[in-house]
């Protein structure tokens, strides 16, 4: 061979570690996210078009329909700790703390679960009430938005569900937990579009 | 002795069927998304001419009205989501890893599952000839009210899931090529000396990735309308019509750089390589593409501007910018070619067919940018006459480019030359004879979509001038496969670069093995293999 060949370590190559930065699991994630966020923007702007053309938002007949109590507030306080919990996992497994890891993630998972019983019950009051996906643009909107956030939280909850299998059966360690990192940042991403739902849904003035 | 006998089974290279339908190569992915791919654009090829056939002269001679819009709506649609999109991927697939020297793409199992959505989805949007109703109708924009369900049958429904399947594919494939190209580069490879095509490619994935979600939300929304009684579309209960063009647009334009911008990197390897010379302002073409991809979300609306509810100056002006990116592209392909040592193998015909004819793409584009005009030829076939420039006469030249010049990488055999002449004579006299007419007819006020036309409004010759092309056009694909056909049995042997080419998949055999190389070439430009063959002798010094 000619000497102006370099030599490949293929293993180390191939598994993206060659040059250390960030881990290809997680920029695979952040970027995903990134699309998510698009989605979502997709959304709001449909929400704030339909908002902006009404002439009164609530439309009449739905004003003092949303009601932050008694569901909608514990439910958000739940899914912004759920986001401190999964971060205390990620801290554990950087230690090395297994155990911490799991039970920071159960404690997440059950967060979550618990975040979508309290939507459903939600959901079952506002149909019973008249407020339902066929019900103007305010209905549509609303379970759209709500919906699409509740099954994102869905898909972060089978997340957890597989983090905490693979987390029992011992598969992380302070330096393999890209799973556990990409994970938790689908996690977060999670709780801020839920933190801007609740904002434009129930914080926003009406008019 | 006890030994334990180790099974190579991981490190064979199983063929066959199951080899290729379990594969998370990303050459054999690569390959299935061309062939895919390609399936496609012969289905929407034969619509296209259905669709001719019927305008061939005035009056009702083949099909029904209702038949005719879910040509015209199918054809698109595949076309569009179903070839152009996912063959530039293809390409990409095939050639992003081997020219950056990388064993795979970062994410090899998410790439087959990227892949295997695409046949889904065509075989879904398809299956709508064979239920109630037929097939989608409302055009590939399926604007409201039209494509709502008092209009549009379940054909509708399944154009929105395979819509959503694809854009899924293309995210999970974009998310793909970003972390391969920061992830994955060979040691030496730094970002400005990435092969052109990695360059578009990433700016195209930057697109996907931004745009293509909004596509999303905007089908879900009316797969609700439609559905389950949503009102986002709805004028009449608080909905907005034009909020779905918005949606549809803000993915929709950008969409037109995704066709595009990976043709512009094909034909970016393949002039140097024929003009033996390397890329004339090569930094320049990294940020004009970088600019098309930034503007490109700003000038959405400027398929609306006759819908009275966007802000004309701005779009306008948006638009008329684009040109100038453009035009520096174009610069650096005819400085690249000027004075250069031009061999016309087929590849560069090919590109320079791309140039000619993107060229009046990209002029009556920014003729129809101002608003005034727009107003005149908005939905005639000047339109349609802008879009097949661009794309046609644009990426599907490039496409080719891009088959002829790779093909001998992927199956170690050169197409034939002559065969690849002939089908680029026919098909580029096919396709000026089909669509310079129809800026004629534009311009005098043809509207486009419609089966029918008055024999009276002198639209019958270039109507019959543009059906005989298309015919033209379906003929010189004929050689084409013949030529796939006989290089595949006793084609000539290519060796393992036979251009003399600049980038690294040269560097490997043809074709390359499963995770592509055993040594890479020293990379000090975004030429390793021109610096490899000048190298001066080790020891000797520069």
């Amino acid at each position: 061979m000619t000497s102006r060949t370099t030599a490949l370590t293929t293993a180390a190559h191939e598994a993206g570690e060659a040059r250390g930065g960030i881990s290809n699991p997680i920029l695979g994630m952040l970027l995903f996210i990134t699309s998510e966020i698009m989605f979502f923007a997709g959304l709001f702007a449909a929400y704030f078009n339909v908002r902006a053309a009404a002439p009164a938002w609530p439309p009449l007949e739905f004003q003092d329909k949303l009601h932050i109590l008694p569901l909608v507030g514990p439910a958000t306080v739940l899914l912004i700790s759920s986001s401190f919990t999964v971060q205390l996992g990620v801290w554990a497994i950087r230690r090395g703390d297994r155990t911490g890891l799991n039970r920071a993630i159960a404690v997440t998972l059950v967060l979550g679960v618990t975040f979508l019983v309290m939507q459903a019950m939600d959901y079952l009051i506002l149909y019973s009430e008249g407020v339902r996906l066929d019900a103007g643009t305010f209905g549509t909107t609303y379970y759209t938005l709500t919906g699409f956030h509740g099954a994102h939280v869905l898909g972060g909850v089978i997340m957890l569900g597989v983090i905490l299998y693979r987390g029992m059966a011992g598969q992380f360690s302070a330096r393999h937990h890209d799973a556990v990192e990409a994970t938790s940042l689908y996690w977060h991403f999670v709780d801020v579009v839920w933190v801007a739902l609740f904002s434009t849904l129930y914080l926003l003035p009406g008019r | 002795m006890a030994t334990t006998a180790l099974t190579p089974a991981a490190t064979t290279y199983r063929t066959g069927l199951y080899e290729w339908l379990t594969t998370t190569d990303h050459k054999k992915i690569g390959i299935m998304y061309l062939v895919n791919s390609f399936t496609f654009f012969l289905i929407g090829g034969l619509l296209a001419l259905a669709v001719r056939a019927e305008l061939a002269q005035p009056g009702i001679q083949f099909f029904k009205e209702e038949t005719y819009n879910q040509l015209f709506t199918m054809h698109a649609s595949l076309m569009l989501f179903l070839f152009i999109i996912p063959i530039l991927a293809g390409f990409g697939n095939y050639v992003v890893p081997l020219m950056i020297g990388a064993p795979d793409m970062a994410f090899p199992r998410i790439n087959a599952l990227s892949f295997w959505m695409l046949p889904l989805a065509g075989i879904l949007m398809s299956s709508g000839f064979l239920v109630t109703g037929g097939t989608a109708a409302a055009g590939w924009t399926s604007y409201s009210p039209l494509a709502q369900e008092k209009y549009s049958g379940m054909g509708t429904d399944l154009w929105i899931l395979a819509v959503t399947l694809v854009g899924t594919s293309s995210i999970l494939g974009a998310v793909n090529f970003l972390v391969t190209i920061f992830k994955m580069r060979a040691p030496g490879m730094t970002m400005f000396r990435l092969p052109i095509l990695v360059w578009t490619v990433l700016v195209t994935s930057v697109l996907v990735l931004m745009a293509t979600p909004v596509l999303t939300s905007g089908l879900i929304m009316l797969f609700i309308d439609r559905n389950y009684g949503g009102h986002f579309f709805d004028p009449a209960t608080g909905g907005n019509a034009i909020l779905w063009q918005n949606v549809f647009w803000f993915y929709s334009h950008p969409a037109v750089y995704i066709m595009i911008l990976p043709a512009m990197g094909i034909i970016s390897e393949v002039l140097p390589v024929f003009s033996r010379k390397p890329l004339f302002g090569y930094k320049a073409f990294i940020f004009a593409t970088s600019g098309i991809g930034a503007l490109g979300f700003s000038v959405w609306a400027h398929h609306m501007f006759t819908t009275g509810s966007v802000y004309l100056p701005f779009f306008s002006l948006m638009t008329f910018l684009i040109a100038v990116p453009t035009g520096v592209k174009m610069f650096n392909w005819i400085a690249t070619l000027w004075r250069g040592q031009l061999t016309f193998s087929t590849p560069l015909i090919y590109a320079l067919g791309f140039l000619s004819m993107f060229l009046i793409g990209g002029i009556n584009g920014a003729f129809s940018a101002s608003v005034p005009v727009d107003f005149a030829l908005h939905d005639t076939y000047w339109v349609v006459a802008h879009i097949h420039y661009v794309l046609f006469g644009g990426s599907v030249f490039g496409v080719f480019a891009g088959i002829y010049y790779w093909f001998p990488k992927m199956f170690g055999r050169r197409l034939n030359e002559t065969l690849g002449k002939v089908q680029f004579v026919i098909m580029f006299i096919g396709f000026n004879l089909t669509f310079f007419p129809m800026h004629v007819l534009g311009i005098s006020g043809m509207p486009r979509r419609i089966a029918d036309y008055s024999s009276t409004a002198g639209w019958n010759d270039l109507n019959l001038a543009a059906t005989i092309g298309s015919f033209l056009i379906a003929v010189s694909v004929l050689p084409f496969l013949w030529n796939v056909f006989i290089t595949l049995r006793s084609g000539e042997p290519a060796g393992d670069d036979p251009w003399q080419a600049n980038t690294l998949e040269w560097a490997t055999s043809s074709p390359p093995p499963p995770y592509n190389f055993d040594h890479l070439p020293e990379i000090r430009s975004e030429r390793p293999l021109f610096d490899q063959r000048h190298a001066t002798p080790a020891g000797t010094g520069h």
